[in-house]
């Protein structure tokens, strides 16, 4: 391994990790739930409440133009993140499924209709499952499905025979969250716009990992979650193509979206504003900032590579624990590390694991047909963060040698 | 042995485990002893899902006594769900539904009531207080 940078003071940031659960110290692999938040976060959420709490846009005091200065300062670094052409283009939401249940009703309900189709993939969250099944129930498209290997890769073949000028929609996830699959998103919005397809990816397990460049992508629409990418809870983004979202109606209606109300008839404000109706969620926005302050500055290539040290190191370490079958074996992996047992139930074992203070996550992830098609209930997962390491990857071998020692 | 007897019972037997490898070594052989439910109970009527682990009950009238049977696909639950069953089934049904349940926390276990989504437990006891309010009601 090398030493990027200094494991021990990036741990320093985060106030969280010297947690002591169940009498053990903290070792945290939910991350791919949720990110922990470093100390720059919890400050300039914080500072927020204490120096500047305003509501935001209309205000003519100095605190209402500070707070609005930080939020659409939030907005053009975040623009910056993924590369946007516009700062116009990056609506705040709150979250990933805010942001896909924003394109299914306003995008969708606009657009599409009856006969078209919309493709998804096996392994889609439910977040991208639900939201289309209700579009496709309102207005009579059809839902299709790419399908999967055992590995856990798209089966681009069938992709491609399923793209036809029926093909209006297609919205995939760019990394699986049971699975940790990268998926060939720039082949997949390549091959849909030859038919005319529109594209959506669910970023949320993408954006921590590594560089999202959606003008290089050429995608459509892109939704990512903060709260992943050590940032607050409760807000993320949606990216549109700037003459998209100029096309697509706001779908909720009340303050800060309009320009002007009457009785009769009300106008809508411009981009992004359209999109937000009510006061945001200002405090989160403006520490969003200083969460992608954070990781640009210790860089994400060396954050991807210190990521997949450790994959790569628990990858091959969990080959130890007899009957253990590592699920989601694909070539291109972020550091999730999804597997079952051999009589052994995901439930005991983390239980068992949360006893010796190690946080995993066990079940189906919000992917029951990726279950389904895997035929299995759920998976026990570790994802692995920038402030993890080897040693705590060790604690959970042993974790798991007890667990099964005590289950067996 | 009455509701708050059988409680009683628990918490005594958990006195005994000074550490947490213990005491879930005792819940995991009682849900290895506890008999499984047989598969014609294992009905989608009888299942109470959760995230992550699945649980069956199953509930019957004997006489006036309101009785429990259940299961769960996960052995601690499985050692949990032993206890609920030990502590309410076999009562009257207005017994089970007034029912002041403290020996999970008393002995430390409140947690797996509270995960309400991941295991089906806590969902299982309201059933089973269900099945209480319902019985006396018929009765």
């Amino acid at each position: 391994m090398n030493n990027f940078p200094d494991i021990a003071s990036i741990r320093n940031d985060f106030p969280i990790l010297n947690e002591i659960v169940n009498g053990k110290q903290l070792v945290y692999f939910d991350n791919a739930a949720t990110t922990q938040k470093p100390r720059i976060v919890l400050d300039a959420l914080s500072g927020y409440y204490e120096h500047y709490n305003a509501n935001i846009h209309r205000g003519i005091h100095h605190l209402a133009e500070k707070a609005t200065g930080a939020f659409e300062d939030s907005r053009r670094r975040l623009q910056k993140f993924i590369n946007a052409e516009l700062s116009e283009e990056v609506i705040f939401t709150y979250g990933t499924t805010d942001s896909i249940n924003l394109v299914a009703q306003s995008y969708g309900r606009k657009f599409l209709k009856e006969g078209d189709e919309i493709i998804i993939s096996t392994m889609e969250h439910h977040s991208n499952i639900v939201p289309w099944q209700m579009l496709c129930e309102e207005k009579g498209c059809v839902l299709r499905v790419i399908p999967i290997n055992d590995e856990g890769e798209l089966l681009m073949d069938e992709y491609e025979k399923m793209l036809s000028e029926k093909t209006k929609f297609v919205s995939v996830v760019h990394v699986s969250n049971s699975l940790g699959t990268i998926n060939p998103v720039a082949e997949i919005i390549e091959k849909a716009h030859k038919v005319g397809a529109k594209v959506l990816l669910d970023g949320a397990q993408a954006s921590s990992h590594f560089t999202i460049d959606v003008q290089a992508l050429d995608v459509d629409f892109y939704a990512l979650s903060l709260h992943k990418i050590y940032g607050p809870t409760g807000m993320g983004i949606l990216y549109g193509k700037k003459e998209l979202l100029e096309a697509m109606p706001p779908y909720r209606g009340g303050g800060e979206m309009i320009k002007e109300v009457t009785f009769e008839k009300t106008t809508y404000n411009e981009l992004p504003y359209k999109f937000e109706a009510g006061t945001p969620n200002i405090a989160d926005v403006v520490a969003a900032k200083y969460a992608i302050d954070y990781v640009d500055t210790l860089g994400k290539p060396n954050i991807s590579k210190h990521e997949n040290d450790l994959l790569l190191y628990a990858t091959e370490a969990v080959r130890e624990i007899p009957g253990l079958r590592i699920i989601g074996q694909a070539k291109e992996k972020v550091s999730v590390l999804s597997f079952v047992v051999d009589g052994m139930h995901h439930q005991d074992i983390a239980v068992i694991l949360d006893n010796q203070g190690i946080a995993v996550r066990t079940g189906h992830h919000c992917t029951q047909p990726l279950m389904s098609r895997l035929g299995i209930l759920g998976t026990t997962r570790a994802s692995f963060a920038v402030y993890n390491t080897i040693e705590e990857i060790d604690g959970l071998i042993k974790g798991l040698h007890k667990a099964k020692k005590m289950l067996g | 042995m009455t509701i708050n007897e059988a409680q009683d019972e628990l918490i005594e037997d958990f006195e005994l485990f000074d550490d947490w490898e213990s005491k879930y070594e005792y819940i995991i052989d009682l849900g290895k002893q506890f008999p499984p439910l047989e598969e014609q109970y294992k009905t989608e009527d009888n299942i109470i899902k959760g995230c992550q682990s699945r649980v069956w009950l199953n509930a019957f009238m004997d006489g006036d006594l309101l009785k429990f049977e259940a299961d769960s696909d996960a052995i601690i639950v499985r050692g949990l769900v032993s206890m609920l069953v030990k502590v309410l089934s076999g009562h009257t049904p207005e017994e089970i539904a007034k029912a002041d349940l403290y020996f999970m926390e008393k002995v430390g276990l409140h947690q797996h009531l509270a995960q309400t989504r991941s295991n089906g437990l806590a969902s299982m006891l309201k059933q089973m207080r269900t099945y209480g309010i319902a019985y006396q009601a018929t009765n």
